[in-house]
């Protein structure tokens, strides 16, 4: 763990990947850190808005990467694996379309950090041989519901956005609720599984 | 208890202090890129801080209100009348029913601040009422035809408040977090050249114009947690200074956060405008954590 200056009111924290990332942020909210943000990513924290940075320094040292936090709550989401990318990922995972959707839907999936849009959650749980390379060039508009891959990730577009993601499919499920409390189904820490509708 | 929009310029939007604790979840911060700016419009009017006022984008807004309310325009300066008699920036002014507030185009800067006695009331979004332009999340823009709801007036108007002097010279960065990203005299380079606002800045970001900072390494830094006022750096090398409405991770390299009071000063600055940079000596290192306890 290695803890990096950002600004006056802002500490990055390097961990090794998303899961250690998820951990710490979900240990230090739990220990109400002193920060006004927590940001997991891919590999880091970020603790934003920190008004006490030697007290965040001090709780930080108390946690190690051993430290899980407790599973988080299990959202099934329904899909249409109707999506025009089906036949290249069954070609990258040596499989055709329906081991596609029973691999897909058999992977036990973690939201581990959002990021991109409101609601949009990196879901991990692919196994590393199942990389799929993004599009090289990006779709103008893919529809709100999207499900999709990109390297290991999973991920749902919560609004109709530009995107170089593989499409699998859609789903109905409102991935983003501003009027909701939480606003997002995918929260990080949420365990996911895909249900074929 | 409601201001009637009659005409907007490009961008009108209700601005509060911002949206706190959503950014894990993607949301931006939003909020008054001039902070301080909005802040001496509420309290000239006699708000609270967290009152919400209307961001004005070059001008060109005018308003009718509903009934008569204390009204306060502040930051760029747009020349203000009520029907049609000028009346002065920066101070209270009465505003009867029926009247219409109008702002023309500000001689300088971009963006002037309408604070209302009571606030803009419009229905608050996971706390806070201000608009975020990168996912919109909030209210809508202003646009004309629009009725917003007014808050009741709580205190007083205070007559008495002078603008903050702008600071002259340039921004003030403090390295990092991913200074060591970049070739040993980036900061030199970002420092010591002009740079030139264009014209695709925004909410979003100041987008600069000028000499590329140089990568010292391959390969594609992973998506992490951004800040305001990060000074990110995309492949052509051309910085960006990230401003409220910024998006909450990103894949570039931060070589330095600009300092929060300088920030306002960025949310003023028009397309072709000079910026320069200068670092302040670094923040000393963080302990590794827990070393204190040995």
């Amino acid at each position: 763990m290695q803890l990096r200056r950002v600004g006056r009111a802002a500490v990055l924290v390097e961990v090794d990947d998303a899961a250690a990332a998820l951990a710490l942020a979900t240990w230090a909210r739990g220990r109400a850190a002193p920060a006004a943000e927590v940001v997991p990513a891919a590999a880091t924290v970020l603790f934003d808005g920190v008004h006490d940075v030697e007290g965040l320094t001090a709780l930080l040292g108390a946690w190690t990467p051993a430290d899980l936090p407790p599973a988080g709550d299990t959202v099934e989401v329904e899909v249409r694996y109707d999506g025009p990318d089906l036949a290249f990922v069954a070609d990258a995972w040596g499989t055709d379309v329906d081991g596609v959707v029973e691999r897909h839907s058999a992977t036990d999936f973690v939201a581990e950090f959002c990021g991109f849009a409101p609601g949009f959650s990196y879901l991990a749980g692919l196994e590393d041989e199942l990389a799929v390379p993004r599009l090289a060039s990006p779709r103008a508009r893919v529809p709100a519901g999207s499900v999709a891959v990109a390297g290991t990730w999973c991920g749902v577009y919560p609004t109709a956005s530009p995107g170089g993601w593989r499409l699998l499919g859609q789903t109905a499920a409102r991935l983003w609720d501003q009027d909701r409390d939480p606003p997002a189904l995918l929260a990080p820490g949420t365990r996911v599984r895909f249900v074929p509708a | 208890m409601t201001l009637h929009v009659l005409a907007t310029g490009p961008l009108v939007t209700v601005q509060d202090r911002g949206r706190t604790g959503y950014a894990h979840l993607g949301v931006p911060r939003a909020g008054a890129l001039d902070a301080e700016a909005a802040a001496l419009g509420n309290r000239l009017v006699g708000n609270g801080h967290d009152d919400a006022v209307l961001e004005v984008l070059l001008g060109g807004l005018t308003v009718r209100a509903g009934r008569g309310c204390w009204v306060a325009v502040t930051g760029a300066p747009a020349p203000v009348t009520v029907d049609g008699v000028p009346r002065g920036h920066v101070r209270a002014e009465w505003v009867p029913e029926g009247a219409e507030l109008r702002l023309g185009t500000p001689g300088s800067g971009l963006r002037s601040y309408v604070a209302v006695a009571g606030g803009i009331d419009v229905a608050p979004v996971l706390g806070s009422r201000s608009t975020d332009t990168l996912a919109w999340v909030g209210p809508p823009a202003v646009t004309a035809g629009a009725v917003l709801p007014l808050g009741r007036p709580l205190a007083a108007p205070r007559p008495l408040d002078t603008p903050p002097v702008p600071r002259p010279g340039p921004l003030r960065i403090l390295p990092g977090p991913r200074a060591d990203w970049f070739t040993a005299d980036a900061l030199d380079v970002l420092c010591g050249s002009s740079y030139s606002v264009t014209a695709d800045s925004d909410r979003i970001g100041l987008r600069l114009d000028g000499p590329a900072l140089r990568r010292a390494r391959e390969g594609e830094l992973s998506s992490e947690g951004m800040m305001l006022g990060a000074v990110q750096v995309p492949p052509d090398g051309r910085p960006v200074v990230f401003l409220a409405d910024h998006p909450c991770t990103g894949g570039y390299p931060v070589v330095a956060v600009v300092e929060p009071a300088d920030l306002g000063r960025c949310a003023q600055l028009r397309p072709g405008d000079e910026v320069r940079f200068t670092a302040l000596p670094p923040l000393p290192h963080l302990p590794a954590p827990g070393a204190a306890r040995d």
